[in-house]
């Protein structure tokens, strides 16, 4: 498992609006790549069209390719179903599914498919997934309890179970740990650390601490004003980012000496 | 080493307020007084309560007028209108239940109220039952009977469409213009008088089935001409307040749209459409107008929909109220006319009630 991404000449538009332009990118397998930059530049809009999710939103549309172990996820006949099933998605803030407890939670991505699977199967893969996800220990004894009733940072780690239990070879992060304590964001960080030996890891972050700490590559995303196209700056290995950038815009933005 | 202080016995911080025992006072003296008043003009219950509220509030204002100064007499002015408007907007529905239950409470324990129906009940047995001061015979079965088949037929014809159409609207319109129509037509749909839905049903049913088709499904179809629109709105701002991150949580674990809107959206927001959907029946199991132009009136048991006229409570209410059974002696009819009202009454609670409990049943637990 795991697959790497090649992005080439990549556009994204909402209705009109250019919101990134002409990013290309190599996201390596079992690897984690951090992206960061200021508010509004477009990381969470590419991130999201790495999986298709881009499109949701009414009006949204991407132009250029996107590979996925050399297969175009925008070519022509690609169901985003069969394209999101193997590139999963955490989300800025913990969505457990209310009405689902936190066992249907981690099974989510298998029941909502009416997959039938053994109930000896299924309780090997709550347990697979909750340990991925470093989660097991604390809701062990209470898998039928609603998975709203966790805390921030348990429901953040349900979520990532959730998107791991369908195992997929690539997970995208979308600022994570941005509704997170200190102690919650260690936890899902030493998470990422382990995820990268099985999945390739794409997370948005703010925080540059973060970045320096969790991911093998780092991507700069920055935008010359507002109403202007967000643009991939820079992207290397993280320890080059943020000890010796090659742009001067890269350098402003991790010394904290931006705009 | 500080001295403890000593609570004073007049605080500086009630300075120029009247003291908390002020309101009984006034209340007090303002019953004393508008009682008074009413001795000499002449007295009658309502009218003093009335006049008591008036000069209760009149007195507190003035009170604090004088000592607190304005801007806690605005207050309490304002405070009183509130409650006045409050009160009297609470009075109609009091005097509704009150009467209600007085007149309806006897006809409901008569014997066989609720076992029995009209069939057979004539003018001389009225006539007899009165003269002989013997139980009321005759009662509702019939009118229970088809008020509750017909709005369940109503009711299975509303839901499917009501609930489509809201999530067509919601999930897949993506407000286009179609959207935009169907919605404006809802809203047209919501103000229709009743008897024109009625009226709709009879004059469909008698192009299609002939001149002068009266069934319960006739009855059926035109109750759930009312109903939809109120299924639609309501069952749209369920699905609307569903929030957007479950959807796309669904979609990144590779769910698709269908899957998603029914096992993620619809049970996120079922408790609202399912007492939406309650309250709608509420709304439409009192409407008589539609009912007499479509069912007709029966006065025997008839369970089956598809054929011959059926009763229903509104329409028994109207019936025995309008052309009693027995026109020299009347009584017998009104009190079966109140004791279906109470009935009715009655089953608009429950139904609100299971509403709530619908409601609850199926809110998204959130337990540790």
């Amino acid at each position: 498992m795991s697959k790497r991404i090649d992005v080439s000449d990549l556009n994204v538009y909402y209705s009109d609006f250019l919101a990134v332009e002409d990013v290309n990118i190599t996201l390596d397998a079992k690897s984690v790549t951090a992206f960061i930059g200021p508010s509004g530049c477009g990381k969470s809009t590419f991130l999201r069209t790495l999986n298709r999710m881009h499109e949701v939103i009414p009006g949204a549309r991407v132009e250029g390719k996107v590979l996925l172990d050399g297969d175009n996820l925008y070519a022509d006949g690609v169901d985003p179903v069969t394209v999101r099933s193997q590139i999963g998605m955490v989300f800025q803030r913990p969505n457990p599914f209310p009405t689902m407890s936190i066992r249907d939670n981690v099974l989510a991505g298998v029941k909502l498919n009416s997959r039938r699977m053994p109930k000896s199967d299924a309780d090997e893969l709550v347990e697979k997934s909750l340990r991925g996800a470093n989660l097991w220990n604390e809701v062990k004894d209470r898998l039928g309890k609603p998975g709203s009733g966790l805390s921030g940072g348990q429901q953040q780690r349900l979520c990532i179970a959730r998107a791991i239990a369908v195992s997929p070879e690539v997970i995208l992060m979308d600022e994570p740990c941005s509704a997170l304590d200190p102690i919650s964001t260690l936890a899902i960080e030493d998470l990422i650390n382990e995820l990268k030996d099985e999945y390739t890891v794409v997370i948005v972050t703010h925080n540059m601490q973060q970045a320096a700490r969790v991911s093998d590559k780092t991507a700069f995303f920055n935008i010359a004003g507002t109403g202007k196209p967000g643009k991939l700056i820079e992207f290397a290995e993280t320890a080059t980012i943020f000890n010796n950038p090659s742009q001067k815009s890269t350098e402003d933005y991790v010394s904290g000496r931006f705009g | 080493m500080a001295v403890p202080m000593t609570e004073r016995k007049r605080s500086a911080l009630t300075r120029g307020r009247l003291p908390t025992y002020t309101p009984h006072v006034v209340a007090g003296s303002a019953i004393v007084v508008a009682a008074a008043l009413m001795a000499l003009i002449g007295f009658n219950a309502f009218g003093w309560g009335v006049l008591s509220a008036v000069l209760f509030a009149a007195g507190n204002v003035a009170s604090s007028a004088i000592v607190e100064g304005r801007r806690k007499a605005v207050d309490k002015l304002v405070t009183s209108v509130v409650v006045g408007a409050f009160l009297v907007a609470l009075l109609p529905l009091v005097s509704v239940i009150w009467t209600v239950l007085v007149n309806g409470v006897p006809g409901l324990l008569a014997p066989g109220f609720l076992g029995t129906s009209m069939n057979g009940v004539t003018g001389a047995v009225d006539n007899a039952s009165v003269a002989n001061h013997t139980p009321v015979l005759g009662g509702v079965y019939h009118a229970m009977l088809g008020s509750v088949l017909i709005t369940l037929w109503a009711t299975v014809i509303s839901v499917p469409v009501g609930l489509l159409t809201s999530i067509y609207l919601v999930e897949y319109s993506a407000d286009n213009k179609f959207s935009k129509v169907i919605t404006f037509l809802v809203d047209v749909m919501t103000g229709i008088p009743s008897i024109v839905a009625g009226l709709f049903a009879a004059a469909f049913f008698g192009l299609v089935m002939g001149p002068g088709t009266k069934t319960g499904f006739v009855a059926a179809v035109a109750l759930s001409v009312l109903m939809i629109p109120v299924v639609v709105r309501s069952s749209e701002e369920m699905l609307k307040i569903v929030p957007n991150e479950l959807r796309e949580a669904a979609y990144a674990l590779g769910v698709r749209k269908w899957r998603t809107i029914l096992k993620v959206v619809i049970p996120t927001a079922i408790s609202g459409i399912a007492s939406g959907v309650t309250l709608a029946i509420a709304r439409v199991i009192g409407e008589t107008a539609p009912l007499l132009v479509t069912a007709g009136f029966a006065s025997q048991i008839n369970s089956n929909v598809f054929a011959g006229w059926m009763a229903s409570l509104p329409t028994f209410i109207y019936t025995q109220i309008m052309t009693p059974t027995s026109p020299s002696n009347p009584d017998p009819s009104a009190q079966r006319a109140w004791a279906a009202a109470l009935l009715l009454i009655l089953l608009v609670m429950l139904l609100n009630l299971g509403a709530r409990l619908v409601a609850r049943i199926f809110a998204p637990k959130t337990g540790r």
